[in-house]
């Protein structure tokens, strides 16, 4: 694949004009998806994609695109040059961008992470009959995804890697759920099988009968992967310097208004894990760790070249929509082992779910608890609880009200296949608040 | 391409075989404050191969459209659905894919090329000077959408159909700022003006004009009053019965949630399989239709992906819960009645149970009756805060703008609005629904669902629908 876009860019890039400045991107993916419910196979395919992007600026004035790719070379660059001159004929006509970013890095990086992956028709036999009787729901992706940059500066970057993941939820009779994600590079059928049994123990937990609980405020442990939907928060209307220039943003008031969080909490850009590569679709390359939130002050916040222009700021070679690419939140001084007794009485909650902004200039976040959650007292686990809407302030439960974070993160993959396969991962602890508000 | 010719080549041992192609240009154009924030073209094209062995389905989807590569996309399809077809949920026979044959035009007045893009651009920029009615105006932004698609649907047992689209989807929005005060307000929800359609929607002094007062409506909200709490009569605009209708009906109906299947992403559903003609789901005025042929609807279309051939339904009548949202296959596995809408939302992904257009039919009511009936209530417009469990029980929604009723008539705007209820008992509260002069149009290309996942295009319409004794409340 890489030899593919290297071939197109060579060609692409020497049939430039005078004055012309052109960023390449490439991407795709060779995926299959094993749809599962009831642990039997639901739909099941393979998808082969390729495509590639153009950022064309021209006398000042900037216009995108992008196309399908078949893969053959002589093919797609018949499509790419076809696209150049559709993007030249537009660009002459659109209005002058005074914000448009020249791209000029000219640093190159190779990243290749061959993985062992079963062939696509192990798959059913190597997944399902370990799920034996158990009521299992879910999605296994697996395969090879791509990326590539380049630009008319003499810049290149390409990022390949081969992973899966088996995301799935299992469920008890009584409509009890726990929720897992099984993923890595290198299959192993034993691990897998130990992963998937530890899973099914888990669930026990949740035959006991659910308790009803009244809306109220209350003592609550929130643990990683329902932090990481919190964190996932801070992408949109978060910690976007154009977003917070453009009064869009639930973080405006730290900035404006000398509003703080915990000093128990810290979040940082940080590609350290190598998960996802740190050159953006300009091929800047960001630093390895960017502070962003320090002990619950704002210290910096994410800017593209172009917010950086506009507003007159230093850019981070941030994503041109300054959504964070590989967050890690810092850790505390809670032991795993004695989040419950610290808890004492109140809700221990596994899971969020569909999270949005119920104000966002004021900074509240309403959602859903959702899979294992509890109605913990004294320390011990007394029975699941009922799925509860929760409504509450990041001001409140990342502010005042957060009382201690756990000493130990988790790694929570992100599975999201919408525009394709996701590679990146919120790496995160768990979180104990004094309150927290229950509505519904 | 000859799409025909390709599917009679391929030589592989399948009950059936089925190709989807699928091209589409999305082009995307936004201004900001007066200045080009995006100018961007996204040209997709591919086809599904999908084969039937032993009462398996399996795809594979590829961007490689030369016939070598069709025969061996066909040949990984057959491997996959057999090394499958051990663990099947459900088998199915060729009767999940109706013999089709037929097309669609979506209709449209001016061509996508009516405007160059220099002349949209001007336009948009014109917008956003609109929308800066004061200094208070800190950040305008105009979108224009415009999507044309083609898909084509063969199989090894005759199905061939032809449907052709133009979507336009076009937003303004203005946010005002005084002090720590800000205030947003967009064109009746992000991208909620949504049709198939041409480009005769940016008729100009028509978009001026609703800038004007987007634009106003901002500015005015900056000193409005807080939404005020408590249980009290709801009168939702239609802009914001499009969100209602979509999260509490569209989605606890559809069938293969019911199933199953989606447990482990967007959810479950408080609907069972034998609640379908016994489920009291709303008041006696709730009639919700499955309707693919309402002119200029987002979501119109003749056939579904599976192809079967599209009709209006009714999915509840007076309250009563008739029909799901399932196409044949959901059908098949449930045994209830559905409708056509096994879609996908690209070339890339296997088609699933998707709203269409699902619409709330006008009842008798006018606008002045509604509101006169009003002793003390709200009215909120235009969504801008969603969440619902995955259930599709307790939801919260919020709104831009909203203004008191009391004693029979719209008086003070409040800013903030938010409301939450669960989906059964709120329904069953709709105490009046207007007329066909309150019925409005609306859509979505944003409904997000299944995995792998798929964003998919939605069309709603609903007239004024007011609520009983919901509880309301304001900001942070």
């Amino acid at each position: 694949m890489q030899k593919l876009f290297k071939q197109i860019n060579k060609v692409i890039m020497a049939e430039l004009r005078d004055g012309e400045h052109l960023g390449l991107g490439y991407g795709g993916e060779q995926s299959t998806f094993t749809r599962i419910n009831a642990a039997k196979v639901r739909q099941i395919g393979n998808v082969d994609e390729l495509y590639l992007g153009f950022n064309l600026i021209n006398n000042g004035k900037r216009c995108t695109g992008s196309i399908t790719l078949s893969g053959d070379v002589d093919e797609d660059i018949i499509r790419a040059r076809s696209e150049l001159d559709r993007l030249r004929a537009e660009v002459i006509q659109l209005p002058d961008d005074p914000y448009l970013v020249i791209p000029d890095s000219i640093e190159t990086s190779v990243s290749e992470k061959v993985g062992h992956l079963p062939a696509a028709y192990e798959i059913p036999k190597n997944i399902i009959p370990s799920m034996g009787q158990s009521d299992l729901t879910g999605i296994w992706a697996s395969g090879s995804v791509f990326m590539g940059s380049a630009n008319s500066a003499g810049g290149f970057h390409w990022f390949a890697s081969d992973s899966f993941s088996l995301d799935y939820s299992l469920i008890t009779p009584n409509e009890k759920m726990v929720k897992a994600t099984f993923a890595g590079t290198e299959w192993n059928q034993t691990a897998y099988e130990s992963f998937l049994a530890d899973s099914v123990n888990k669930l026990e937990l949740m035959s006991l009968a659910p308790k009803k609980i009244e809306p109220g405020n209350y003592r609550t442990f929130i643990a990683s992967a329902g932090l990481a939907d919190v964190i996932s928060m801070f992408s949109w209307g978060g910690v976007s310097e154009a977003a917070i220039r453009q009064s869009g943003s639930s973080l405006g008031k730290m900035r404006n208004e000398g509003q703080t969080l915990s000093p128990l909490f810290s979040l940082s850009e940080d590609f350290s894990s190598g998960l996802v590569p740190r050159f953006n679709g300009n091929g800047e390359v960001a630093p390895e760790k960017t502070i962003l939130i320090d002990k619950g002050e704002l210290i910096e916040t994410l800017v593209s070249t172009r917010s950086a222009k506009e507003y007159g700021v230093t850019s981070n070679f941030a994503s041109e929509g300054e959504g964070m690419r590989s967050p890690v939140v810092g850790t505390g001084n809670l032991g795993d082992a004695d989040v419950l007794k610290a808890l004492g009485t109140g809700v221990y909650l596994s899971n969020l779910h569909y999270l949005n902004w119920s104000d966002m200039i004021g900074g509240r976040i309403t959602g859903m608890t959702r899979y294992a959650c509890f109605w913990v007292e004294d320390g011990k686990i007394v029975a699941p609880i009922e799925n509860m809407r929760f409504d509450d302030s990041i001001y409140n439960f990342l502010g005042d009200n957060l009382e201690a974070v756990t000493d130990s993160v988790l790694v929570n993959p992100d599975v999201g296949t919408y525009e394709g396969r996701e590679l990146s991962a919120i790496i995160c602890p768990g979180i104990l608040l004094k309150s927290f508000a229950l509505t519904l | 391409m000859d799409l025909q010719a390709i599917l009679s080549g391929i030589d592989v041992n399948a009950d059936w075989i089925g190709l989807r192609y699928v091209k589409e240009n999305t082009g995307f154009r936004l201004v900001r404050d007066g200045k080009p924030e995006a100018n961007t073209r996204e040209s997709k094209q591919g086809i599904m191969v999908e084969v039937l062995v032993n009462g398996q389905f399996a795809y594979y989807a590829t961007s490689r459209l030369d016939v070598i590569s069709m025969q061996k996309a066909a040949e990984r399809a057959v491997v996959l659905a057999t090394a499958a077809s051990n663990y099947s949920l459900h088998r199915f026979g060729t009767e999940a894919r109706p013999v089709a044959k037929g097309s669609y035009q979506s209709p449209f007045v001016k061509a996508a090329d009516a405007f160059s893009p220099g002349e949209l651009s001007e336009l948009l920029i014109k917008a956003t000077s609109e929308l800066k009615v004061s200094e208070k105006v800190v950040t305008t932004n105009a979108i224009a959408r415009i999507v044309e698609t083609e898909s084509r649907f063969i199989s090894s047992n005759g199905s061939d159909v032809d449907q052709k689209y133009l979507m336009v989807s076009a937003d303004y929005s203005a946010v005002a700022q005084d002090g720590s005060i800000t205030q947003k307000r967009t064109d009746g929800g992000l991208l909620a003006k949504s049709y198939q359609s041409g480009m005769e929607v940016f008729h100009e002094a028509d978009v001026l004009s609703r800038c004007q007062q987007i634009g106003s409506e901002a500015v005015e909200l900056l000193s409005a009053e807080e939404c005020p709490t408590g249980a009290m009569d709801l009168l939702l605009a239609p802009d914001q019965m499009m969100l209602q209708i979509h999260e509490s009906v569209g989605h606890a109906l559809e069938i293969d949630r019911i199933l199953g299947d989606e447990r482990n992403y967007a959810g479950w559903s408080f609907v069972r399989l034998d609640d379908f003609g016994k489920l009291q789901y709303g008041s006696e005025l709730m009639n919700i239709s499955f309707d693919p042929y309402v002119e200029n609807q987002f979501a119109s279309y003749a056939f579904d992906d599976g192809g079967l051939k599209a009709e209006k339904e009714y999915l509840i009548k007076d309250g009563l819960l008739l029909r799901g949202l399932g196409g044949m296959e959901s059908q098949l596995r449930s045994g209830i009645n559905g409708v056509a809408n096994f879609r996908a939302s690209s070339w890339n992904r296997a088609p699933i149970d998707r709203m269409a257009n699902l619409n709330l039919e006008p009842g008798d009511s006018s606008r002045d009756e509604i509101i006169g009936s009003v002793e003390k209530g709200v009215f909120m417009t235009s969504n801008r805060s969603w969440s619902i469990d995955d259930y599709r029980n307790k939801f919260q929604f919020g709104c831009e703008y909203a203004k008191l009723i009391e004693n029979g008539k719209l008086t003070r705007t409040v800013k903030n609005p938010n409301y939450r209820a669960i989906s059964n008992p709120f329904w069953r509260s709709l105490k009046k629904v207007g007329n066909r002069d309150t019925f409005e149009i609306y859509g979505t290309p944003f409904c997000g669902k299944g995995e792998p996942n798929q964003v998919i295009r939605v069309g709603h319409a609903s007239p004024l629908c007011l609520f009983d004794k919901v509880e309301v409340f304001g900001g942070a």
